[in-house]
């Protein structure tokens, strides 16, 4: 088991501990033996190659999914252990950007938006209002408030979503991929926010994401996944310092290095020639 | 707004089932007999019910006034029991009703036909679980062409 | 030889965990303290599309129904001196069979199909886990005020059919063919009862809501959320929730006619 030394990161609201995952349909293990602590109030980033399962490590979290050994902890709560009930009344103290969006089809961007608050706040509607119009507006979107999701572009429709996901302000938020899609105009004010969120109300934040310059400037820790477990994890100043080649490569985007760039498979050669002994 | 039309579009495609109920229930269905009246019961006991069921009608003068609600079989010898349900409106028949049981048409059902008997000081009139005793059974097909034959083959 | 047995034990292995799995959504989808205020709403909404939507298709079919009924029935009476009896047999098929039953399998082609597809689109575009995530049970919010909408619309539009249906029969059989309008309703009336034949197709009909929109909502809920999922597990909805309501219709009717 991996320990964190580094004091500033007692204080942790997530604790991953020697987790193992599979998904039940793929015979394909997506982690063994990760630990990981997200501090309280910080900004975490994870970051990894594409398929490495970082998606479902946010669903882990969220305990979308059940992991076959190891325990996730939020808050002090083992979330993997929790009934149903605690469940959902846990996941109301957290949110999650989807990679996808996710936005309800069936309503109106502002509907969308509202949609948590009136779920779970006993606020009365000219307060949900002034609410929602703030949400919007902080992801400039306060005059596409009418359209419905189907109108929205990929990037306007994330922004949207990412509105969404903080409109209840939560302990934590876990953001899949919040720049994917974005100009670089969108893509500063999305850092913007996210960095105001964590500084103005202390909020907690995971951020996955493949956008390391963005990324670097506002992570408080760094963790980078590979090979099914945490292969570095730092400040971003002291990934930056680090000489060892998986963080090297993988900071500095080179195609060759020990992170394979493919997914797992015989040699090209093999499939071409389709040989037998694949 | 939006949701008011929509509410507005439910109440009145609930509004249009209830209708349908009612259009079923008053224009398609008998409403007189046996749905909401108050009934009593009457029996009477029969050598042979033929293809008598449960829920044919019991009829006065082709007029329905109740129906069979229930046929078994009672005592040593296994003699059909038929129970009719008749309704309170006819309440005046006298102990020296008739039943019969009856056909309508050459291959229609088979119902019970009631006839009312006289009345005067000396009779009494039938009351709730009282039984028939003046009954004629069913008329099969095959029992008449045996007396028909045994009549021929004694000539 | 052996491959086979195997393959019909995981077969069976997986429809009795299909079926457990589909009882475990609905028993979390109802039960639980409702919340008016927040699922009335929800219920209208669903009502309106699932019901309003299909008042149209159940009018026009019912019509026509009923007409055929009234032509093929006299053709057929009419032989036998007995065109009277049109009434009760239009009257009678409908409201213990065709009404139900048809609607049923209508309802399992309109509305089921979309509550599959508009489900597994929902879980395709993670709109269900978003609702696990910010702490809303899909089940409560998606699912159950479906599920209720289908158990109320089904059986008023089998009333709405039936009604049609009967009406197209008289259009028929009085209108054009002339059957006397008095016989026509009165030996109607004397052969069909409440209990017997409205009750009782109400019930039958209550039945197939209830498993038709399971049926539909259980295969939006679990299936392979692609495009090819959605559009199998539409396409089994109707299969499925058809052949449920032909199967269980002969139970009912050896159950209540029998
Ligand atoms: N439902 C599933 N069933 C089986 N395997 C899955 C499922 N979802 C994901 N996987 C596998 O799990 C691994 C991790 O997937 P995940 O979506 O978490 O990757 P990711 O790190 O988020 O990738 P990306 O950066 O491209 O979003 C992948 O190899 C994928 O093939
Ligand atoms: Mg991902």
């Amino acid at each position: 088991m991996r320990q964190v030394e580094n004091s500033a990161l007692d204080d942790a609201l997530v604790v991953i501990d020697n987790l193992h995952f599979a998904h039940s349909f793929g015979a394909h293990q997506v982690y063994q033996n990760l630990s990981m602590r997200v501090p309280r109030g910080k900004i975490t980033a994870v970051m990894g190659p594409s398929g490495i399962g970082k998606t479902t490590l946010l669903r882990l979290i969220g305990a979308q999914l059940y992991p076959q050994q190891g325990s996730i902890e939020f808050a002090g709560h083992n979330v993997h252990q929790l009934n149903r009930r605690d469940l959902y009344e846990l996941r109301k103290r957290m949110s999650m950007l989807f990679q996808s969006g996710a936005l309800f089809t069936d309503m109106t961007v502002y509907d969308n938006i509202a949609f948590p608050l009136r779920e779970h706040s006993q606020l009365p509607e000219e307060i949900i209002d002034t609410i929602v119009k703030m949400k919007l507006e902080a992801v400039g979107l306060r005059g596409a408030r009418d359209l419905m999701p189907a109108e929205l572009s990929g990037g306007m429709a994330r922004r949207a979503a990412l509105a969404r996901a903080i409109a209840l302000d939560p302990e934590l938020i876990l953001y899949d991929e919040p720049f994917a899609g974005q100009d670089p105009i969108s893509m500063g004010v999305i850092v913007k926010l996210i960095k105001e969120l964590n500084e103005s109300l202390g909020l907690t934040s995971i951020v996955v994401t493949h956008d390391i310059a963005e990324v670097m400037t506002i992570a408080d820790y760094v963790y980078i996944l590979a090979d099914k477990q945490v292969v570095g994890h730092g400040t971003p100043a002291q990934l930056k310092q680090s000489d060892d080649p998986l963080i090297h490569q993988f900071l500095h985007g080179e195609a060759d290095g020990p992170v394979p760039f493919h997914y797992k498979a015989a040699t090209l050669e093999d499939d071409l020639l389709g040989s037998d002994h694949a | 707004m939006e949701s008011r039309n929509t509410q507005l579009a439910v109440g009145l495609f609930v509004i249009i089932g209830i209708l349908a109920l009612l259009f079923l229930g008053l224009k398609a269905a008998n409403t007189n007999v046996l749905t909401n009246g108050e009934t009593y019961k009457l029996f009477a006991k029969f050598d042979n019910i033929g293809g008598l069921k449960e829920r044919s009608p019991v009829k006065v003068g082709g007029v329905v006034v109740g129906r069979v609600s229930k046929i078994s079989l009672v005592g040593d010898y296994y003699e059909p029991l038929v129970e009719m349900t008749i309704s309170k409106e006819y309440n005046e028949f006298s102990d020296t009703t008739s039943v019969s049981i009856l056909t309508s048409g050459l291959l229609g059902e088979q119902y019970i036909g009631l006839n009312p008997g006289f009345i005067d000081d000396t009779v009494e009139m039938l009351e709730d679980g009282d039984y028939i005793y003046d009954t004629k059974s069913a008329l099969v097909l095959e029992d008449l062409i045996g007396q028909f034959l045994f009549g021929q083959g004694n000539d | 030889m052996l491959n086979r047995v195997a393959a019909l034990g995981k077969a069976t292995l997986d429809s009795v965990a299909g079926a457990g799995a589909a009882f475990f959504m609905l028993m979390r989808a109802l039960v639980g303290k409702p919340q008016l205020r927040k699922s009335w709403p929800l219920l209208m909404q669903q009502m309106y599309s699932v019901g309003v939507l299909s008042l149209l298709i159940i009018v026009v079919s019912g019509l026509f129904i009923g007409m055929v009924l009234g032509l093929q029935g006299y053709t057929i009476l009419v032989d036998f001196g007995a065109e009277q009896s049109l009434g009760p047999m239009v009257a009678l098929s409908l409201l213990r069979e065709l009404g139900p039953v048809v609607t049923a399998l209508l309802f399992a082609g309109r509305a089921g199909s979309a509550l599959t597809a508009e489900i597994g689109l929902m879980k395709a575009t993670e709109q269900l886990s978003s609702l696990e995530m910010m702490g809303v049970d899909p089940l409560r919010r998606v699912i159950s005020p479906r599920f209720w909408a289908g158990f109320y619309s089904m059986p008023i539009l089998a009333l709405v059919f039936s009604a049609v249906g009967i009406y197209g029969g008289y259009l028929v059989g009085v209108r054009w063919l002339g059957v006397d309008d008095g016989a026509f309703w009165s030996v109607m009336q004397s052969n069909v009862e409440w209990g017997q034949d409205i009750l009782n197709g109400v019930i039958k009909s209550l039945v197939f809501a209830f498993v038709v929109t399971w049926i539909a909502l259980h295969k939006g809920y679990q299936c392979t959320p692609t495009s090819v999922g959605i559009s199998r597990a539409t396409t089994s909805t109707v299969v499925t929730a058809s052949l449920a309501v032909l199967g269980l219709d002969f139970v009912l009717t050896a159950l209540m006619f029998g």
